[in-house]
């Protein structure tokens, strides 16, 4: 990337340094005992100074301070269902990287400064400026850019109890442990959580094969897999080819949230397969003006990345 | 441990390493206790589903545990006043984690510290910190 002549993106970005990177966030509970205690717990910190009130430590403090590594705990989010509860999460920079293809993050720096020991009944506020992006870079990880953010934290009177720099890297992940740093075009297809159950399904689509695993007992087939047979209870199967050919039973037109490596609006299927059993699955050549319950179809392999092989099904008879 | 005083150490003293085994439990129960509900640090199949082969530590625990690791030198009659941290490898579930640490300087007027920590795992470092503390 010249720098004399960086993208649109990137040129916009660099237009809000020293902006707010997300609105100032108040912490949900002040410095509290308990949360002290969970984090002394999961670390394994024995300071007598963070636990104990009556130890020499905690009275030449005038009583308990909090772990100073906790500073950037109590301003965090919490839980979300969506899993986005995380440290970088929300941050100004962080959609235009993922929209330019720079979906992975990975935090690189931390520098954190202590002006003064926090207390329980302290109530911190966190801002956190929007610092800079680093022209793009080639890493060991894939090609991307550096981000960086200050924080500042005040307490309930204003003051400032800490100071945190923050630097992430959003990359294009580099496929084949970095063998090829030039970025690919199109941004990675996401993988299956593939289970000691399911690996033989996936094991099959890399021989063009749909195989749907069959209860060796009773012969009941079902799908996805388990290690069970839902009609007997057996654990001994085998699995079946499927003939591919089946009608559509449902399907949703999907529009957001939209992952990479799809193009949308995105079609997705149930397809009632002639065997018997039900399967989810993207569609080819049918858009989502065309898909319809009952439309025959009939399976088709394609191997979306090198080595990666998904099914998908076309219309029966169709083009 | 006994801890140390300021006018004992010198530039140049080791600190004692201290191994970690990263199970699941510590990765979760950092991630927990540190607020991070990031789905890499507690959801196998979604860290699975998002490109690592399993959930990682994450940089609050990591930093946690240097922190953790300076004080169980240090004592509890040292402060810890500020920390710079370099991330490297990722510390995976079911791997160790050793810490060492050196002191690169003193600062006597601060009555001050500066201790060079590295957190290693079979992969390669984790973690390179520095930690100033200082005997108020």
């Amino acid at each position: 990337m010249n720098t004399a002549d960086p993208p649109g993106w990137l040129s916009r970005l660099r237009a809000q340094q020293g902006a707010l990177a997300a609105p100032a966030r108040t912490a949900a509970d002040p410095v509290n005992l308990p949360m002290i205690r969970r984090w002394c717990a999961a670390m394994g910190e024995r300071n007598p100074a963070y636990l104990d009130a009556s130890s020499p430590a905690a009275r030449a403090n005038n009583g308990i301070v909090a772990p100073p590594a906790m500073l950037e705990v109590w301003t965090m989010r919490g839980f979300t269902p969506d899993g986005s509860g995380g440290v970088a999460n929300n941050l100004l920079g962080i959609d235009q990287m993922d929209a330019a293809g720079f979906t992975a993050v990975v935090a690189t720096n931390l520098v954190q400064e202590y002006p003064r020991h926090l207390r329980p009944g302290d109530l911190l506020t966190q801002a956190v400026t929007f610092a800079g992006v680093s022209d793009q870079k080639n890493t060991a990880l894939g090609a991307g850019h550096f981000l960086d953010y200050h924080y500042e934290f005040t307490d309930q009177r204003g003051g400032l109890v800490g100071r945190m720099r923050f630097r992430i890297l959003k990359y294009r992940p580099a496929r084949g442990g970095g063998a090829t740093a030039a970025a690919p075009s199109k941004p990675p297809h996401p993988r299956p959580a593939i289970t000691p159950d399911s690996a033989f399904f996936w094991e099959g689509l890399n021989t063009r094969r749909l195989l749907i695993r069959q209860c060796a007992k009773c012969l009941h087939l079902h799908h996805p897999p388990g290690p069970m047979c839902p009609a007997c209870h057996s654990c001994e199967w085998s699995a079946l080819q499927a003939s591919g050919r089946g009608t559509i039973h449902s399907f949703v037109i999907i529009h957001q949230p939209q992952l990479p490596g799809f193009s949308y609006p995105l079609p997705v299927a149930l397809v009632d397969l002639e065997e018997g059993v039900r399967v989810v699955s993207n569609l080819l050549g049918i858009g989502a003006d065309r898909v319809r319950i009952g439309m025959p179809v009939e399976v088709e392999f394609s191997e979306v990345e090198p080595g990666y092989v998904l099914y998908a099904f076309r219309e029966r008879g169709g083009t | 441990m006994t801890p140390v005083n300021f006018e004992q150490v010198r530039a140049g003293d080791a600190l004692p390493a201290l191994s970690i085994l990263v199970s699941a439990s510590v990765i979760v129960a950092g991630a927990t206790a540190s607020g991070d509900f990031e789905v890499v640090h507690h959801d196998v199949k979604g860290a699975q589903a998002r490109g690592t082969p399993d959930i990682f530590m994450n940089i609050l625990t990591s930093n946690g545990y240097v922190q953790r690791y300076v004080n169980d030198w240090a004592g509890p009659a040292s402060q810890i006043r500020s920390v710079e941290i370099r991330l490297g490898v990722p510390t995976f579930s079911g791997d160790t984690l050793r810490f060492e640490g050196l002191v690169k300087a003193r600062n006597e007027a601060e009555r001050a510290l500066d201790i060079a920590v590295t957190g290693t795992n079979s992969i390669g470092q984790h973690v390179a910190a520095t930690v100033c503390v200082a005997w108020p």
